[in-house]
């Protein structure tokens, strides 16, 4: 991927989401969302997830809280990634992402930004803040399909 | 004669490398490497001594006894106590856990209070709230002054009629202040209060004598002072001990007992010392406590008080970094950059090959008293050198924290 992105892009990519996230917003009708709390306990992060589906749709993404630079980025590329596409799509996308994260082969194109995350793997401690949006998402849309098929 | 390079010899952990550069470990306050006499003497008694103690006629198990009560009574000399006052738990946790259930949860009733501060461990915080449900006790918190002290004066505020413990850390793990612990000893007994000190960053850091500070008791673990994980000390004047119950029991507590149920115990301290004990973990304790003395705890505490002043004078001449507890006594900083996330520049240091703590450092309820949601730690340890600290602090002077993200 250095290929494609120099690190002065990968810089500000992380920190435009950081500084002006595009996704992080105060939600006042959380009753209309499928909502998530995620955190971690070996770094600061406390954040929400906002879900809103129609029919196989994402319709909208959102998350609110407090994170460090590499949840606050990695979260609020995820929710872009995931908007209007199908809940099998996002999947697909959140699966490419945790192969990148695991140093796996992964389809760069369908990452876009997200390949910013390429090397997180090489700092241990914070593989859990990169994913820590991507899996509660996961989770979300997973257990949401299992409540339908009941 | 204190010689740092020669002392550091004996740590095998200096080969380490991490993220292929030199190590500089400044994470002393959550554990600390072990001297290789340290490692040899647990490894002495698997080797070859391996047997229970207590429990045999035989050579190998009279010397495991003998081990023990030599380090009964070197840890007693350490702290200045009795031998009999000397408890092995598993650490500090275990140590507070077994005040709080053996003689809090005995001697508490409705209405008593409980004092502590805000600043207090996990570990110091969470027992006393399970007693205070259990006996229907209050909890409440003396307030530290702006800068993060406890101060007498505070606590005399703060203590009524009411008040039958005060538990509190003798350092404080986030902000390394020490409490003026005579003076609390001496105005709490003078009201019936019993003292019950947390001493895991103390008792490593600063020549300790129980009987001079008149705690009545004392805990702290092993691993924070060169020893192994798993083995730690309560203190316990003789006559509470006298009075507190045991919070487990078992073998190796009882003189005997019976089909009837009738139990009689050991006398302290065996009779806080239910099942087979941590021997490697109490042969780890002895090399540590005899590695210890023999530097000498008033050289340990000089030259760490050196060390952090060398770093704090160097910090503050980077404008992007805050220091949260300048005055602090104990070889803690506790300090932000300014713009980044703990966890952040934590991560950047990582990948320095330095290791410093970020978070809330297990003192969460102290986050409204920093305002920040976490900090970063640097603590260091006599093995560390000014030489480690320069490295530090060029690091802290690089901006690009990103950087470790980038492809090489
Ligand atoms: C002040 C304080 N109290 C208690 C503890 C708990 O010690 P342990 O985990 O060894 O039981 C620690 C360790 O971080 C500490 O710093």
């Amino acid at each position: 991927m250095s290929t494609t992105l120099s690190n002065e892009m990968i810089k500000q990519i992380m920190l435009d989401h950081y500084q002006n996230p595009t996704y992080k917003k105060k939600i006042s009708d959380r009753q209309n969302y499928i909502v998530l709390h995620a955190r971690s306990h070996n770094c600061i992060d406390n954040i929400h997830i906002y879900l809103k589906t129609n029919n196989n749709i994402i319709q909208q993404c959102f998350w609110d809280g407090e994170a460090c630079v590499i949840t606050a980025s990695s979260t609020d590329i995820m929710c872009g990634l995931v908007i209007n596409k199908t809940k099998k799509e996002a999947c697909q996308i959140i699966e490419e992402y945790f192969k990148m994260i695991e140093e796996k082969k992964f389809k760069e194109d369908i990452l876009q930004e997200a390949i910013v995350f390429v090397n997180v793997s090489k700092q241990l401690a914070r593989v859990k803040c990169a994913t820590i949006g991507f899996n509660a998402l996961y989770n979300m849309i997973k257990s949401e399909a299992e409540k339908n098929n009941a | 004669m204190f010689n740092v390079n020669e002392i550091r010899k004996k740590f095998p952990m200096f080969k380490v490398k991490m993220q292929g550069k030199r190590l500089v470990f400044f994470d002393n306050a959550a554990t600390t490497f072990k001297p290789i006499t340290v490692i040899n003497n647990i490894n002495k008694y698997y080797v070859l001594q391996t047997s229970n103690s207590q429990r045999g006629d035989y050579d190998l198990c009279y010397n495991v006894d003998k081990t023990i009560l030599e380090t009964r009574g070197l840890v007693a000399k350490f702290i200045n106590a009795k031998t009999e006052e000397i408890i092995f738990t598993s650490g500090t946790t275990m140590s507070i856990n077994l005040v709080a259930f053996g003689y809090g949860m005995y001697f508490l009733k409705s209405g008593d209070e409980i004092l502590l501060t805000e600043a207090e461990h996990a570990s110091n915080v969470l027992p006393w709230f399970n007693i205070a449900k259990i006996t229907g006790a209050k909890i409440k918190f003396i307030p530290l002054t702006k800068d993060g002290r406890l101060t007498i004066k505070n606590v005399k505020k703060t203590v009524s009629k009411n008040t039958k413990i005060i538990a509190i850390a003798l350092v404080t793990n986030v902000l390394g202040f020490y409490v003026p612990i005579k003076e609390i000893t001496l105005f709490a007994h003078s009201k019936n209060i019993i003292v019950i000190g947390d001493g895991a960053q103390y008792v490593p850091h600063k020549r300790t004598n129980v009987l001079d500070l008149d705690i009545d008791f004392l805990s702290f673990s092993a691993h924070k002072m060169c020893g192994p994980t798993g083995i730690g000390i309560l203190y316990g004047k003789k006559m509470l001990l006298e009075k507190m119950n045991p919070f487990l029991t078992g073998g190796g507590m009882n003189d005997s007992f019976d089909i009837k149920k009738n139990v009689v115990y050991l006398d302290p301290p065996e009779k806080f010392e239910a099942g087979t004990l941590n021997i490697a973990g109490i042969f780890g304790l002895k090399a540590a406590i005899e590695f210890l003395m023999k530097i000498g705890m008033k050289n340990i505490e000089e030259y760490e008080k050196k060390l952090r002043c060398y770093a704090i004078n160097k910090m503050k001449k980077n404008k992007n970094i805050v220091i949260y507890n300048m005055g602090a006594e104990a070889p803690i900083i506790t300090f932000n950059k300014k713009n980044v996330f703990a966890q952040d520049e934590a991560t950047f240091l990582n990948s320095r090959g330095i290791a410093v703590r970020s978070g809330k450092h297990c003192a969460k309820m102290l986050d409204a008293f920093l305002k920040v949601a976490a900090t970063l730690r640097v603590s260091f340890c006599f093995y560390n050198t000014t030489e480690e600290i320069d490295i530090l602090i060029d690091a802290l002077k690089e901006d690009n924290f990103l950087d470790v993200y980038y492809s090489k």
